[in-house]
């Protein structure tokens, strides 16, 4: 038989946590910009471990997709995953060219040496 | 379609294995959101890596944002944030039949959409009337000089992916927005929508770019009449769980947006 609507076996009390933990994450996110402790490319990574911590919250809870068919939740997630894998590797290894070898540019934004 | 209306006049009720059960376990709507959202989600992820490939490579890369914008990007964050909260609650009142407050609470879930949309506008003018623009936007004299505007010509790359990547988020939460507004009020949400367009039109100066943005509340308009046209029901508990997966992912996509594109590039006097 067909599923019917995504039963909720959890109380409201749950939705209300995980948007409290959502606002408090955000907030990290922006006292780590407000006070810029880490380098750029160290910020970029503590930055996205947060935004996925997010996205999961958003995707498991709001989405229901933690009370789906495992298949499901494994369809989905590991093919958008992969993909995003792919693209990894596309841009970024060419993404840190100037950062890995070098190239200067001057102060004049833009006008390379 | 000869077979396939041969075989459907031979199918026998109540017989095991007459029909397939569906893979997912979930309703055909759910299931084609969900793939819609998928693919969607590369859309966004390329458009996240060109972004973060330029932030990368671009050195120095320019860091616009002043605490003002942080803060305004920081309030649409929890506008987006508790719109996720009431579109669950409208959920929660589809599944019991609580049809008031279903229409209640997506309208509160709306509401907070529509802030972020205008709250996002707010901040294009103003950088826009800062001088942070790309070839083809209405711009005011004042755009000319400036600090902002040294970016635009220098390092034209990060006008086109911060603009880029905001206006397909924008354009999608306007979606949003329509999209929630005919599940809640069906036909009823049609003049509506055609009185904010006209009024946008009207009150939005010519030298601001939402004058002319403002016509996809025109094209929404057309398609909703459309479908409203083609199917005029009456949304039930499942169709108000699909536009919540949709509204959803509208969220999602900013919690990627908001420290990339904001927080990596922050100034801080």
């Amino acid at each position: 038989m067909m599923h019917d609507t995504a039963t909720h076996s959890d109380s409201k009390v749950t939705y209300f946590w995980v948007w409290g933990a959502l606002l408090f994450l955000t907030a990290v996110e922006v006292v780590l910009g407000y006070r810029q402790v880490f380098q750029p490319v160290r910020m970029l990574e503590v930055l996205i471990i947060l935004s996925i911590i997010k996205s999961a919250l958003i995707i498991g809870y709001f989405m229901h997709l933690k009370f789906e068919k495992a298949l499901m939740r494994w369809m989905l997630m590991a093919s958008v995953v992969a993909c995003f894998i792919i693209m990894y590797f596309f841009f970024f290894p060419d993404a840190g060219r100037v950062h890995d070898h070098g190239v200067k540019w001057t102060v004049q934004l833009g006008s390379r040496v | 379609m000869a077979d396939a209306t041969l075989q459907h006049d031979t199918v026998q009720h109540g017989v095991p294995g007459a029909y397939e059960a569906p893979l997912f376990g979930a309703y055909s709507k759910k299931v084609g959101m969900w793939l819609f959202l998928a693919s969607d989600s590369l859309t966004f992820g390329a458009l996240l890596f060109a972004f973060s490939y330029n932030r990368l490579y671009t050195i120095p890369w320019p860091t616009p944002f002043h605490a003002e914008s942080i803060a305004n990007a920081t309030i649409m964050t929890a506008c987006l944030l508790s719109s996720s909260l009431t579109m669950v609650m409208a959920v929660f009142a589809a599944q019991r039949g609580d049809r008031a407050w279903t229409r209640n609470w997506l309208l509160a879930t709306m509401v907070f959409g529509t802030a972020f949309i205008v709250l996002h506008g707010m901040e294009w003018s103003k950088l826009i009337g800062e001088g942070l623009t790309i070839p083809g936007f209405p711009k005011p004299p004042s755009a000319a000089t400036g600090e902002l505007a040294d970016i635009s010509k220098n390092v034209p790359q990060f006008p086109a992916t911060f603009f880029g990547l905001t206006a397909m988020h924008m354009l999608h939460v306007t979606i949003g927005v329509i999209y929630l507004g005919v599940v809640a009020f069906r036909k009823w949400f049609l003049p509506i929508l055609g009185v904010l367009w006209i009024a946008g039109y009207l009150l939005i100066p010519a030298d601001n770019v939402f004058h002319y943005g403002i016509h996809a509340l025109l094209l929404g308009l057309i398609v909703a009449a459309v479908i409203l046209y083609l199917k005029p029901k009456d949304y039930d508990a499942h169709d108000v769980e699909v536009s919540g997966l949709y509204w959803h992912f509208v969220d999602l996509v900013w919690m990627f947006i908001f420290p990339l594109v904001y927080l990596m590039s922050t100034k801080i006097q």
